[in-house]
């Protein structure tokens, strides 16, 4: 078994905190001997390269990499020791822009997006403008880390806020395994907390969905059946509900190529992903409904992206120039990370796409 | 040729089997998978027996399968070791009961 550091990439001052060099990983080895075909070649197949965006639906804001937690397969590099915060002259920024976009959902994320100092004055902000569904991707830790976050889910029903959290299994072992000793007891009282003011509950209208992705160097299952049984044990073990649950693939970028690597399992994972590989995903992967803002205002085609500095290829490549029509005309980039988003049902923020 | 029986490999070409006899390889896939679908049985219980038959049987290619099936399903560690145990309380039960036989033969010559 392999015993991870629990320090961000970024702090170990490890090869792979330079995007650059995981790129390179993705395209050498397997990759480039003709064991297995690139991404490119495979959505090429079906006539889906290049891959152009849909209708733009979702519109994701990185409020930054600072977090609580420093789980073992984070995509974002995230920890206490990350110090990129987006401003409030960031968030103006953004908030004009919501304003005006044909996006129907906001999703904001980190990091702990908590964390942020401005988070609140941003919610404020952003749900006077009428987003018809507004989420945080909220750590469940982060309510009992410290007391100024306790009246954080009166604060998310103040603001009609649809929370979704992470939540890698309903055991502890190895919940507390993937993000930290303790992790499972703090995230089970927090949802307890969520619940008791109406958050999760059968038709409440304060939406609690959960978010599965697997502990180590496996793919998620089933996405209804994985629903089914955390529901059932969740409920039976600590009188807990939700909404929904999204199955999420771990991409092979960032601390998770790490575990991949560390382990010995990048290979195997690699073929995992690509004999996974459904034409019928691409259709609806997340790149192609959403924009992605990282804290500093450049965009991207989706979170990943951002965390391998992939900017859109577009003219407009900053929230300060923001145009939507232009935007709609780029190409995706993609890389092998994106065999990630294509396996099985597919996989994207909001879990399966198919 | 690779010199062991076992390449770990080799469970990813296990598809190849049709080359040599396709009806009948065809055939043998679309029961298989059709054997696992959700039924009167759940896949995850049907995931659970077939990891224990894999170790009764002791396939490894078999085991690294549904060890990765049952962790793809969340099945935990401990369900997992349980269902083994269900094997082999099957497996060492069967030997014993032919005890049985052993105790009778003896007391039929010797009693």
């Amino acid at each position: 078994m392999i015993k991870l550091k629990i320090q961000s990439l970024h702090k170990r001052e490890s090869e792979l905190a330079n995007s650059e060099r995981q790129l390179e990983i993705l395209s050498n080895g397997i990759f480039l001997n003709g064991e297995l075909p690139k991404f490119k070649e495979k959505i090429a197949q079906t006539n889906q390269f290049p891959l152009r965006p849909n209708k733009l639906e979702i519109f994701q804001i990185n409020l930054g990499y600072m977090c609580n937690q420093v789980c073992t397969h984070c995509h974002v590099d995230a920890g206490p020791d990350r110090t990129e915060i987006m401003t409030r002259e960031t968030m103006q920024q953004c908030l004009d822009i919501i304003k005006k976009t044909e996006a129907h959902t906001l999703d904001l994320t980190g990091g702990a997006p908590e964390m942020n100092p401005d988070f609140r004055w941003f919610v404020e902000e952003a749900s006077k403008i009428g987003i018809k569904d507004f989420i945080v991707r909220s750590n469940l830790t982060i309510i009992r880390a410290n007391k100024k976050y306790y009246d954080l889910p009166e604060f998310f029903k103040k603001h009609n806020v649809h929370v979704v959290s992470s939540m890698p299994h309903w055991t502890k072992g190895k919940t507390d395994k993937q993000r930290g000793e303790g992790v499972f007891d703090k995230s089970i009282k927090a949802l307890q907390e969520l619940n008791a003011i109406g958050y999760g509950m059968p038709n409440s209208n304060l939406k609690l969905d959960l978010v599965y992705n697997p502990s180590g160097a496996f793919l998620p299952g089933d996405q209804a059946s994985m629903e089914k049984e955390f529901k059932k044990v969740l409920k039976k073990d600590f009188d807990i509900q939700f909404h929904n649950l999204f199955a999420i693939t771990n991409l092979p970028i960032s601390r998770f190529l790490d575990y991949l690597i560390a382990s010995e399992n990048y290979e195997d994972y690699m073929y995992s992903l690509v004999e996974a590989y459904n034409p019928e995903a691409v259709k609806n992967v997340m790149c192609r409904n959403t924009i992605s803002v990282s804290w500093d205002g450049w965009l991207y085609d989706c979170d990943f992206n951002q965390m391998l500095g992939l900017k859109v290829a577009s003219k407009v490549k900053h929230i300060k120039d923001y145009n939507e029509e232009l935007l709609q005309n780029r190409k995706i980039i993609i890389s092998q990370h994106c065999y990630g988003c294509t396996a099985g049902a597919g996989s994207s923020c909001q879990g399966s796409v198919i | 040729m690779s010199k062991t029986y076992y390449d770990p490999a080799d469970l990813k070409k296990f598809g190849n089997i049709t080359d040599w006899s396709e009806e009948l390889g065809t055939k043998f896939f679309e029961y298989y998978n059709k054997v696992f679908e959700e039924g009167a049985l759940s896949a995850r219980e049907k995931s659970l027996i077939a990891l224990a038959v894999a170790h009764t049987e002791q396939c490894p290619y078999c085991i690294d399968a549904y060890t990765k099936d049952g962790l793809q399903r969340g099945i935990t560690k401990e369900e997992m070791m349980e269902a083994i145990h269900v094997g082999a309380a099957i497996k060492s039960g069967a030997t014993l009961v032919m005890g049985v036989q052993m105790m009778n033969k003896v007391n039929k010559l010797d009693g």
